[in-house]
């Protein structure tokens, strides 16, 4: 509840520009489409990529940046977390009997990104019309997990970044490696890259758990139910990021104010 | 003049001074960089049709690309000026005795100049020293380098009056979210930085031979690799300098026409 409040409070400042408010949206809906385009231009010439066709490559880019921009929506605090710290806002937060987590996720809502949530959207649709397989039941419940799976994979990748913050806000750039760099990267099915980014991307920053490897049930590349099960590695993901949250709070020092 | 130039100067010593930021922003780019390779590289051998661009030449579009990448990207703004023009600081900009436009454009340039300086060189050394086919190799002939280095140069000059338009636009929203967005992401894509260039299809490549954004990126990029040369690297480098001086134009009409009836925010 609290929560819908800040989201209104939010929503109600942006309404203040009117103008500017079309010149973002109408910014955000072309620049997630142009990623789109590039890829489907990319196709028009090449053809397939490792034997992956269109549909499959933008079903895969389709469930990316649908769980990312629910996150980025949702979850934008985390992204900005370098802020609560600069200017010791984090001390406000702590002392207030709510828990960190719950107020940093209220703190900042992106309106703006709602309309890049229906473009992805839009683009998961299409690549669902586009993908040519028979939709079975447990075909179309795993790629709901992989939105799911997704926005809780990228959430927890926000807060590992923003932990990184109790130690040193300085030269966080390099976290968009991790977020955006990351979102580009497993917009592929990660079969295209060498070995060890596979690796990476799948037991360390799992991407791929929550994209690649359930597309090759609901692609029909293999009926092992494990690959649909692989959505659920999002769990053990978000308990470290959040224990390595805790941790990172227990070593916050204010820098005063 | 020297007001100017000593804009330049101070705006380009300050931004050296991000030097955490830089080191973040080579090692985003170097990332960037091989996803791109490996991503294109993925393509190139699932296909036989002839792609446009030969596999050296796109190495060496994408590195170029990566390490200049602070030259031409519009996302990052003079976030100072906006906000000043948000707030209503900008009175005192106002205030001074310069031509403004050239005042604020020296600044600008200062800082894209900063930026590319403390970045590019890492990138590419690291990058032409990378296995046989990920690696930046050199331009074919003394030729290519002058007319890369060149157009590079007179592309900044191009971006800078593009972005110009971007405080122009603030003016007028406001706020300055909106501008910035929608003139960084029409340079994103018809700058040839979503994907070069050549791999448009024939219709979006003839538009963005009419617009601006790509004789500031993609035009030295391909000089660099040969991939366009001879009289065809003429006519689009006398192109690039009609632009540069057509956007200057128009930009100082606009600026002059915001300023008429400029609103201060704020108290």
């Amino acid at each position: 509840m609290i929560y819908f409040r800040y989201f209104r409070m939010v929503l109600g400042t942006f309404l203040q520009y009117r103008l500017n408010m079309l010149l973002v949206i109408a910014g955000q809906l072309f620049n997630t489409l142009s990623t789109f385009l590039g890829l489907y231009f990319l196709f028009e010439r090449f053809g397939n990529i490792d034997g992956w066709t269109f549909g499959e490559v933008a079903m895969c880019y389709g469930i990316t940046i649908t769980a990312f921009a629910f996150t980025e929506c949702f979850a934008r605090g985390f992204d900005v977390f370098s802020g609560f710290i600069r200017q010791g806002t984090f001390d406000r937060i702590l002392l207030r009997p709510r828990s960190t987590v719950l107020q940093i996720l209220g703190s900042n809502v992106e309106i703006t990104r709602i309309g890049r949530i229906a473009v992805s959207a839009a683009v998961l649709a299409y690549a669902i019309g586009e993908i040519g397989v028979t939709w079975s039941a447990m075909r179309i419940f795993t790629v709901a997990m992989m939105i799911v799976s997704g926005v809780f994979v990228f959430a927890g990748v926000f807060m590992l970044g923003a932990t990184v913050c109790f130690w040193t806000v300085d030269g966080l750039e390099f976290i968009n490696i991790f977020t955006n760099g990351g979102k580009e990267l497993a917009a592929y099915p990660l079969v295209i890259y060498p070995q060890r980014v596979i690796q990476f991307f799948t037991f360390v920053i799992p991407y791929g758990a929550f994209n690649y490897l359930p597309l090759m049930y609901v692609t029909g590349r293999s009926d092992n139910a494990l690959y649909a099960l692989s959505t659920l590695l999002f769990v053990p993901f978000i308990a470290v990021c959040l224990i390595a949250w805790r941790i990172g709070v227990r070593h916050y020092v204010s820098t005063g104010n | 003049m020297s007001a100017y130039i000593g804009m330049f100067r101070m705006k380009f010593i300050s931004g050296l001074q991000y030097r955490a930021a830089a080191w973040a922003g080579i090692a985003t780019q170097f990332a960037w960089g091989f996803m791109l390779i490996m991503i294109y590289r993925a393509f190139y051998r699932s296909s036989s049709a002839a792609p446009p661009m030969e596999w050296p030449q796109l190495v060496a579009y994408i590195w170029l690309q990566q390490s200049l990448l602070a030259f031409w990207m519009l996302w990052g703004q003079d976030e100072t000026l906006l906000s000043d023009i948000r707030d209503g600081q900008i009175a005192y900009e106002l205030c001074r005795p310069y031509d403004l436009y050239s005042y604020w454009y020296a600044r600008l340039i200062g800082m894209r100049l900063a930026n590319v300086s403390l970045r590019f060189a890492p990138l590419l050394i690291v990058a032409s020293l990378l296995p046989q086919a990920y690696r930046l190799t050199l331009p074919p002939s003394f030729g290519a380098s002058a007319m890369f280095i060149v157009t590079l140069a007179l592309g900044m000059l191009l971006i800078v009056a593009v972005s110009m338009f971007i405080y122009i636009l603030t003016f007028v929203t406001l706020t300055p979210t909106g501008a910035k967005i929608i003139v960084a992401v029409a340079s994103d894509f018809l700058g040839g930085h979503i994907i070069p260039i050549p791999f448009l299809p024939k219709w979006l490549q003839r538009v963005s031979d009419f617009l601006p954004f790509r004789y500031a990126s993609d035009l030295p990029l391909r000089l660099y690799s040969g991939n366009i040369s001879g009289a065809d690297a003429l006519t689009q480098i006398a192109i690039q300098l009609v632009w540069i001086v057509g956007l200057i134009l128009l930009g100082r009409l606009a600026f002059g026409r915001v300023m008429r009836n400029v609103t201060v925010q704020g108290g």
